[in-house]
């Protein structure tokens, strides 16, 4: 469904802080994949992500989304069918608004109308997929309110409300303490199980990511240096990982947080 | 003179309103609000000269704001440009255009012409023509007041009001931020063009100056509202706003009246208005640092009070 071909993303090309942050990346995306991205820092995770969403335009190379060529779409024309959650938790929400109002904005995607759809009904149905988060008799209140977990959860559920054909995890849980990160990883197995979503996931846990999902893939220095999927993928364990990037780059893996997080 | 204090702090209270959208809905300095006042005044005395009904002269006084608008926010989208320069940019060029409309004057004024403040005393004779003049105001700014309470619970407006708090939320959620703002800025300096328009025929005459520092009054206007009480409803937070507006004129009133006493002149009152604002900030610095420590107190209590029962 999501196709990437030869990208290439230079930072400030033409002047002395060029920084080429992507090189010739190519990676195919299937119908229902749900893929773990993990890579140390500055391996081009979060520029690979910010591409495919169209924050940044591309230096050169081509996204196609469901055969249809995206590398100049603007970002909020590809927000229809792209879902994206980021780290920091403030950023998925108005905090200065009441979680309904949240919600409605989230409940359809694109321009907005004239209309109050806000209802009575539509606060009911709110109110029940609020259930699980246990917000639901939270409606009225701002979200500024909220702890980071209960809106990394309402930014999850807003996120698959407006029914995304893919979604980009970058991080999600990585702002949150164990325990909340877990209550928000659960949700969103739950929900990419539940809804067939296919999904990207940035994360630093090695172990999680050779346990989740049907496909793994490990970036280094602006390139991807393994995908590996299938019954491969079934059979990994973290120092095999390892090993398989030691001869692949010829170098250590340098970072500790995904070597230290079994 | 109380019921011209109301009169004055309604009409105000519609630019307040207007500098309510751009400054807390939307989260953006626009300092346009100084040209498209004076725009919309220019705009409504000219029309009325000229023999067009005044509900037209007002409705293209309106227009005539949201276009300044539309500058303002044309140049912060496609120039990529901060909101207050561009805002900067238009409010100087408006200066201009203002004299332009105006004829080439500073000045036109409006006597022996019927305005909106010669037919109200007419249409509601029963009442002294001041208390005529107040009852028209009122209806005019609750309807106003009423239009902005609706647009603001529709889905536009919940989403304007979502981007003012987070711009990449509703870039998530599919919508172009640029036409967001198109809107918003649109309806802001709309409403202060139409502002300057009711301005404009209850003084009697347009003034290429009339604009000047009317940003930093309408934000005292908004502060002061802010002071009476806090909630995060629009049909509330429109209210104290206009509140707001009339407390400063009324201020401003009384400064004129009395202020010869402690030997303040008109001349100094955009000193105080800059004053006011800066003490207004300080206060709700101030009250929201007050509540921190307050519940540190308590917290502090509720420890103590543990480790006494556990003794």
């Amino acid at each position: 469904m999501l196709e990437i071909k030869h990208i290439t993303k230079v930072f400030y090309p033409g002047t002395v802080n060029e920084k080429t942050a992507l090189e010739n990346v190519s990676l195919t995306v299937n119908d229902g994949d749900v893929i773990c991205v993990i890579g140390s820092n500055g391996s081009g995770k979060s520029t690979l992500f910010n591409l495919i969403s169209g924050t940044y335009p591309v230096t050169s190379g081509e996204i196609l989304l469901n055969g249809k060529n995206i590398t100049h779409m603007p970002e909020y024309r590809r927000a229809f069918t792209i879902g994206r959650i980021f780290q920091d938790p403030t950023k998925g929400t108005a905090a200065s608004m009441s979680i309904a109002d949240n919600m409605i904005t989230a409940s359809t995607k694109g321009m907005k109308g004239l209309r109050r759809s806000l209802n009575k009904a539509k606060k009911e149905e709110f109110a029940k997929l609020l259930e699980p988060i246990g917000l639901s008799s939270r409606l009225e209140d701002n979200v500024g309110l909220l702890s980071g977990g209960q809106r990394q959860a309402l930014t999850l559920l807003m996120t698959v409300m407006s029914k995304p054909q893919l979604v980009l995890l970058d991080e999600h849980t990585a702002a949150l303490d164990p325990r909340n990160a877990q209550i928000v990883m659960d949700l969103t197995t739950q929900y990419i199980s539940q809804y067939n979503l296919t999904a990207l996931m940035v994360t630093h846990n090695m172990e999680f990511a050779i346990n989740y999902g049907n496909r793994l893939v490990m970036m280094d220095d602006g390139q991807i240096v393994l995908d590996i999927n299938g019954e491969e993928k079934k059979r990994l364990t973290v120092s095999k990982l390892v090993k398989l990037f030691r001869t692949v780059r010829n170098k250590e893996y340098d970072d500790d947080e995904g070597l230290l997080t079994k | 003179m109380i019921e011209g204090i109301f009169v004055d702090g309604l009409i105000f209270g519609v630019m307040v309103l207007g500098i309510l959208i751009s400054f807390r809905i939307m989260d953006m300095a626009d300092l346009t609000c100084d040209g498209s006042v004076a725009t919309g005044a220019a705009i409504c005395a000219v029309c009325i000269t000229k023999g067009m009904p005044i509900i037209v002269a007002m409705l293209l006084a309106f227009v005539g704001g949201a276009l300044c608008g539309l500058v303002t926010a044309e140049i912060h989208n496609r120039l990529h440009i901060p909101g207050l320069l561009a805002s900067i940019l238009t409010m100087t060029m408006l200066y201009s255009i203002n004299l332009r409309v105006l004829g080439n004057k500073a000045n036109l004024p409006l006597l022996r012409i019927n305005t909106l403040y010669t037919y109200l005393p007419k249409w509601f004779s029963f009442l002294p023509s001041e208390y005529a003049s107040l009852l028209g105001t009122i209806l005019l700014v609750l309807l106003v007041k009423g239009l902005f309470d609706l647009f603001f619970r529709t889905d536009l407006g919940i989403a304007i009001g979502a981007m003012g708090s987070n711009e990449q939320m509703v870039i998530s959620q599919g919508m172009n931020p640029a036409l967001l703002k198109d809107i918003g800025f649109c309806l802001s300096n709309g409403l202060i063009g139409l502002s300057g328009a009711m301005l404009a025929q209850y003084q009697g005459f347009a003034d290429a100056n009339l604009g000047q520092g009317m940003v930093v009054q309408g934000l005292a206007g908004i502060m002061l509202g802010e002071f009476l009480f806090s909630s995060n409803r629009i049909g509330l937070i429109t209210l104290r706003a206009l509140l707001g507006g009339i407390i400063y004129k009324a201020l401003m009133f009384f400064g004129r009246k009395y202020g010869y006493l402690i030997h303040i002149t008109p001349n100094d009152f955009k000193l105080l208005t800059g004053i006011l604002v800066i003490v207004s900030l300080y206060v709700a610095e101030m009250r929201s640092r007050a509540s921190q420590s307050g519940a540190k107190k308590k917290a502090l209590e509720r420890q103590a009070k543990k480790e006494a029962d556990n003794a």
